[in-house]
């Protein structure tokens, strides 16, 4: 039995902040993190190996400083781990991402599930799952909340939880089969001190593959392959009058009232 | 691989490359611009250098000929027999953006008793309604809806299609996309044609609502985009008549790869934030069952809903469906009241378009206030019993 897990290294965009004269992203000492859905998926991948036995790899693409999040999977305890690392890879928009990682997927040798975080926290789009799931031709399920059966195998099937809007469904899914999950899942582990150690050290479970290891050209891959181009990028408007109102609890809630009088909002 | 550098005898050090950079691959040094390792040859800083001080040896490519793909379609979202509001909303944008390009307006609408919905497409803005009916489209499945608006797209072909951000459009977008062949952009907030280029340019907020960005997709049709719900404005309706175009779904067998086995909705009446004209959002400073007391008479005392951040409903004080934000609801009521909320950026992201914001807050640093029209400074528990009192005199 085998799991790949796709894990992103994201910016803590909590941890943002914004110069405050130019409005630009200072991302200076932001810190990175496994994006946190993809911590998620992790751990479901985790449960269902102590489950079932078999292995789990995860696959990231990013600069080469990913390489720290590949290596805190590993600490939390997945076997193996590739890195796709390509000054080419840059820009990749979620077309040109799903394709690069499809291809590293291939390479691997078989699966009988794939699980991603349902939504990156920095590029925030949700996309790059299902469209790793049609280039594969795998059946997805999405928003998945808890996994409540897993038959691996020539006929492989699972039953899993969905969250949709208002409930929840409850569907019977074919394996191999692509799912992206939700922090409703689980609660991650933390890292297992020595075994984060070893990885970071050793890091022989490690693979990084570039752009010619997976028989791609520099212009099928990033930007160059992208179909979405950012063509700028603002600070979000605040257009508000931002007036403080000032005095003791009765006199400032009179205020307030008489402001929503005179703009008819009562 | 190509490359872009910097003519440094041409070069005055104005920044505008830097600036214009959406990657932040280009950084000012003493004055000086450097092309940083993540660089990706967007060439937007050509453009942005006045000087010409910027060089590429990218050879631009070529945009292919995209005449034969016209007009402005709408996924049409439905529950139990009624549009979700996201759809109206779509097709108010779709008008929008058709009558710039000289061109129509269509909604798709898959099910298995579609005909009652027919109608209320027309009266939201659709020109012509595509309609597949067959009772294996009954409920949404991944497999059978991609099938049937894939070849819906590839027969007909339209400029721009439009997909609610909802579970659904989430689930569907992307993998019709990737069937397709065309690019799409998530969740976006603003939609508009450019003047000159006649693509569609996508706006919609990165990195946890810190930034905005703009997006085309220049270079596959049909331009896609999901559409958050609750931002874009419905139409006022018409009683307007279209053209209805049956469709079938083809391939007797779909493979029934992803099977439903039970759906259910949750107890009790769920609402729905994005209707409401006045929100009292609670957070964690008013973390206590007197707070939340608080607050819940506020909002009954404007005619308005109570809801929270992320915090409150993680802490249970709410539940999940009264959530603003990123990852909760979009609203945009005419009055939004925060009380003991800080204001982060995944809050607002998600009430940013109110048209009044009022905070009440302990700290003068808390970030709402600075998006807020009118701030109180001071402890909520001792301003809302003075509003609630005040109210109950005057209206
Ligand atoms: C991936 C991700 C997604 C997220 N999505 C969302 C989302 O969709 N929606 C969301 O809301 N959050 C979201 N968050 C969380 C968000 O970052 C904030 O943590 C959260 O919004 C803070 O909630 P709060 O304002 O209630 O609490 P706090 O930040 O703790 O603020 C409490 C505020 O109350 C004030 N206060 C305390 N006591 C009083 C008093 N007596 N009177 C007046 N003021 C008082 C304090 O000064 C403070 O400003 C997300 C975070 C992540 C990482
Ligand atoms: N560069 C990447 N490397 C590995 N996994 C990724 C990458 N980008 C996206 N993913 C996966 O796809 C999910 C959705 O990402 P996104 O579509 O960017 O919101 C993430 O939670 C990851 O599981």
């Amino acid at each position: 039995m085998k799991i790949i897990v796709l894990i992103k290294q994201v910016p803590d965009t909590t941890e943002i902040k914004l110069d405050p004269k130019t409005g630009n992203l200072l991302r200076e000492g932001v810190p990175s993190i496994i994006n946190p859905d993809d911590r998620h998926a992790l751990e479901a991948a985790l449960r269902l190996k102590e489950a079932h036995g078999g292995r789990v790899a995860v696959l990231s693409m990013g600069p080469q400083q990913a390489i720290d999040a590949v290596s805190e999977a590993l600490g939390m305890g997945a076997d193996e781990g590739v890195l796709l690392s390509d000054s080419a890879f840059a820009g990749s928009d979620t077309w040109a991402t799903s394709f690069t990682l499809s291809r590293a997927i291939r390479k691997m040798d078989g699966f009988d599930l794939i699980l991603c975080g349902r939504q990156a926290i920095d590029g925030d789009t949700a996309q790059v799952g299902p469209q790793l799931a049609e280039i594969l031709d795998l059946p997805q399920v999405t928003a998945v909340c808890g996994i409540s059966s897993f038959e691996p195998g020539a006929s492989g099937r699972s039953q899993v939880l969905r969250r949709v809007r208002g409930g929840y469904q409850r569907l019977n899914c074919t394996l191999p089969a692509l799912f992206t999950v939700v922090s409703e899942i689980n609660t991650p582990r933390c890292p297992h001190m020595e075994r984060l150690l070893r990885a970071c050290k050793t890091k022989t479970a490690i693979k990084h593959w570039n752009c010619a290891d997976l028989g791609l050209k520099t212009q099928e891959v990033g930007l160059a392959e992208s179909l979405t181009q950012v063509i700028t990028t603002f600070p979000p408007k605040t257009r508000r009058k931002s007036e403080i109102l000032e005095g003791d609890p009765r006199s400032v809630a009179g205020q307030l009232v008489d402001r929503l009088q005179d703009n008819k909002l009562i | 691989m190509p490359s872009v550098w910097i003519d440094y005898d041409r070069c005055d050090g104005c920044g505008l490359c830097a600036k214009k950079c959406p990657y932040d691959a280009v950084e000012m040094r003493d004055g000086i611009p450097h092309i940083l390792e993540q660089c990706t040859c967007c060439a937007l800083c050509l453009e942005a250098c006045k000087r010409g001080a910027l060089q590429t040896d990218l050879t631009a490519r070529t945009v292919p000929d995209f005449s034969a793909w016209k007009g402005v379609w709408v996924f049409a979202e439905h529950q139990q027999n009624a549009l979700q509001a996201i759809s109206l909303e779509l097709l108010g944008k779709a008008r929008e953006l058709a009558e710039q390009r000289s061109e129509t307006v269509s909604a798709l609408l898959l099910g298995d008793q579609g005909d009652p919905l027919v109608q209320p497409l027309f009266t939201a803005g659709a020109h012509r309604v595509y309609q597949v009916q067959d009772p294996r489209l009954r409920h949404y499945t991944t497999d059978a809806y991609t099938k049937s608006l894939a070849r819906l797209v590839e027969k007909y072909k339209p400029e721009i299609l439009l997909i609610g951000a909802t579970d659904i459009g989430r689930d569907l977008a992307p993998r019709l996309a990737r069937r397709v062949g065309a690019g799409l952009t998530a969740d976006c907030t603003e939609l508009s044609i450019d003047p000159e280029e006649g693509i569609l340019l996508q706006t919609r907020p990165a990195f946890g609502g810190n930034v905005m960005a703009t997006i085309v997709n220049r270079f596959s049709r049909p331009q896609m985009a999901t559409v958050r719900p609750g931002v874009m404005e419905k139409r006022a309706p018409e009683p307007l008549q279209g053209e209805l175009v049956a469709e079938q779904l083809e391939g007797g067998d779909q493979d029934s790869r992803v099977e439903i086995l039970e759906s259910w909705t949750e107890e009790g009446e769920r609402i729905d934030l994005s209707k409401a004209r006045v929100i009292v959002a609670a957070g964690r400073g008013a973390a206590s069952s007197e707070g939340l007391e608080l607050l819940e008479q506020l909002a009954r005392s404007l005619g308005g809903e109570l809801a929270g951040t992320r915090a409150m409903i993680e802490e249970q004080w709410l539940p999940d469906d009264r959530q603003i934000g990123q990852t909760g609801q979009t609203v945009r009521p005419e009055l939004y009241i925060g009380c003991g909320v800080s204001g982060a950026v995944q809050h607002r992201a998600g009430m940013a378009a109110s048209r009044y914001i009022i905070a009440v807050n302990k700290d003068p640093r808390a970030p709402l206030l600075s998006v807020a029209d009118w701030s109180i400074v001071g402890d909520l528990f001792q301003v809302v019993p003075e509003l609630i009192s005040i109210l109950s005199r005057r209206i």
